[in-house]
Parts: structure tokens; sequence; C-alpha cells
């Protein structure tokens, strides 16, 4: 299992194809992203890599996190998010992730806070159908209904669908495309949309669901592997450092 | 800049494409590259050009409107499509308003447009032009 990143929402484009198709893209940046800790089997009971993004004004950032952030020689980080690892997908402390990471043609798993939507009623929150036009509903064409039965149960069921608050919730999209990287700049293109609003941040993972596809860089798709091997050969660096 | 409008104005200048100045009210002819089995060919589709969206660039769009065999067809091409071949103005149209839908519901005698007398090709455009 190998780490995911973090990386910043930009917003949507397309992408026009030599054969004549165009593709609605998502444009994530991955700014600054760095490992800052690591979780280990002996100290810590499991493995995983604390990945931190973003810049933060170090006036801004607590004490603690000055302390945290020192330990690892970084930057303070605007985001910090733990990726389960196995133990041979170790990245070392202070190592820079480009968006090398993954390969074009690969899928992801993209997760991050939707856009919320307030309160609303049960035909945008749950795709009620709604009352009638006519034959006698008054006021309530967008009501949900009835909630039950009669005095046996004489409750509402737990977890009735109804009206609540809508969105701003963390969710994932599996099985998302990588149609481009760009490690220069740090971006990953992806094929449609992810969850959340622009500027938002989201995780990237390989895709729990689909066979990972050959030559993915392990550990992780490394800066500086990637300047190393650049003067070698021309290909994206395979980062191959264990 | 922001970077999306950076990725577009890139990708835009990757195409290459040169996109004559026409609006709304133009004839226009476009070739579109068609494929049967294994060989492309370029297919031409001229109307009048009933309606320009999403300004001009990289998700713009137009609408040509023909009559086809006594029936009316419509067909939505997006400006930067590597399907299509080339733009070319046939005629240029004196219209007053931005989309001619108007001419949906209209046949014959009524759906003509006046000829523009005085076009004056835009100063960057100029070099463009077809």
């Amino acid at each position: 299992m190998r780490s995911g990143v973090i990386a910043k929402k930009v917003g949507m484009t397309r992408l026009f194809m030599e054969d004549g198709k165009q593709i609605p893209v998502t444009v994530l940046l991955l700014d600054n992203l760095q490992v800052v800790a690591q979780r280990t089997k002996d100290k810590d009971g499991y493995t995983a890599v604390q990945l931190g993004a973003g810049t933060a004004k170090v006036k801004r950032v607590s004490q603690p996190m000055r302390g945290h952030f020192a330990a690892a020689k970084v930057e303070p980080k605007r985001k910090l998010c733990e990726f389960r690892v196995t133990e041979d997908n170790m990245i070392e402390v202070g190592a820079e992730i480009s968006a090398e990471h993954f390969l074009a043609g690969q899928k992801v798993d993209v997760s991050g806070t939707s856009i919320g939507k307030g309160f609303q009623g049960g035909m945008k929150r749950h795709n009620f159908g709604g009352l009638r036009a006519s034959h006698g509903v008054s006021i309530s064409h967008r009501s949900h209904g009835s909630t039950g039965q009669c005095q046996d149960p004489g409750k509402v069921f737990k977890g009735k669908k109804m009206a609540g608050h809508m969105g701003a919730v963390r969710v994932t999209t599996q099985n998302l495309e990588v149609v481009k990287t760009d490690a220069e700049r740090g971006l990953i293109m992806i094929k449609g949309a992810v969850p959340g609003s622009k500027g938002g941040w989201v995780t990237v993972k390989d895709a729990v669901k689909k066979k990972l596809p050959e030559g993915l860089p392990t550990p992780a798709g490394l800066k500086a592997v990637a300047a190393a091997a650049a003067p070698a050969e021309e290909a994206p660096a395979e980062g191959g450092e264990a | 800049m922001d970077l999306i409008a950076q990725l577009e104005a890139e990708q835009i200048a990757s195409l290459g494409k040169e996109i004559p100045d026409f609006k709304a009210g133009d004839t226009v002819r476009v070739g579109f590259k068609v494929t049967e089995g294994t060989r492309t060919r370029v297919q031409m589709y001229e109307g009048v050009c009933i309606s320009r969206k999403n300004g001009k660039g990289i998700a713009g769009s137009f609408t040509v409107r023909k009559i086809s065999f006594g029936e009316g067809v419509e067909r939505m091409f997006p400006l930067y499509s590597t399907n299509i071949d080339s733009i070319t103005v046939v005629r240029r149209g004196k219209v007053r308003r931005a989309k001619l839908y108007y001419l949906r519901s209209r046949r014959g005698k009524s759906a003509r447009i006046a000829e523009v007398s005085n076009y004056k090709p835009k100063a960057d455009a100029a070099g463009a032009q077809a």
C-alpha cells in the first residue's frame, strides 16, 4: 500500500484529445507536499506517513505545531494528513512528493469535504418525489409525505430520511482516471469531478478496487529522485529508493 | 492569470487553431472530420451561425443551423474541437440579436438575413481572417 497525496482543488477545465474526444478534467495542485512525520510499528503500533501541504504563516501556527514542524525540518504546513502505508513503502521525513507519484491512465480514489448545501428538504436531499401538483394538494407540494405507520409502532423509525443538513461531509469518489500529470508545476488532472469546492483540500490515493498499474513509483514519486534521474534519461523517474 | 486560465491559454496555443472572426447571423462553412472505419474524411457543413456560447475560450462553442431537404438541422460545434478541420465565413449577416433562436419558427422569406455591406475586420483578427 503506497501513500496517497494531499492536493488542492484548483478548478475544472477540458482537454481536447488528438482523436477528437474532449475530456472534462479537475485540476489538482500538489503544493509543497512533504513528509512531516512517520508512524512506526514499535512506536505507534501501526505504519503510516504524515504528509503536509501548503504553506502556513509561522505566526499563525501554534507553538506545539511549530516544534513538530521543526523536528521534521520542514516549513509550517497548512494541511496535515496521515496515510497508512506498508512498511516497505515508508518515505523519509522531509521528502517532497511530486505529481509523478501517479501515472496517466491509472485509477484513483479522491476524498474531500463536499460543498455544504445548508438545510434542505427531502426532494433535494434524498431525491424524494414530492406530492402532486393538483388533486387537492395544498401548500405541501415539496413535502416528504408520510414518515411511518400508525399507533403500532407509534414512532418514527430511526434513520428515516427527512429534511435536514446536506453536504459539508467527507465524500470519497472511487475509480477516477488520472488523465495527465505535470510534475513541473505539480498538477494532476483527473477525469470528472471531485468532491469539494475550489481551493479545498482533497486526498488522492490509488484506487482500492482496481489493480495497480505496472511501473508505479514506489514508495512514492519523489521530487529529488526525479531531478537526479532527469539528466540520466528523459522518461519520468521510477523513484526506486527503498 | 489564474492557473486554470493559464492552462487553457496554453492548450489553445498548442492546438494552434485559427478561428476566424464570426458571430451570430454569419453563414459559416465548417469542415468536420468524419471517421468511417479506418479512414477519415472531411465533411462540409454550411449554415447560419445562430449562437456563440461561452466566449472565445476553450469552452467556447457555436451552433450552425441549415435547412436540409426541407427540414431544419442544427449542429453544435466546440470552437477548439480537434474534429474541426476548418471554419470559413461565407457571408456576414446583419442581425440585432446575439442568439437567433427566432429563426427556428421562421420559414422561407422571413428567415432571410441581410448582408453586412461595411464589414471591417478587427485589427488583431485581420491576419487570421481566411
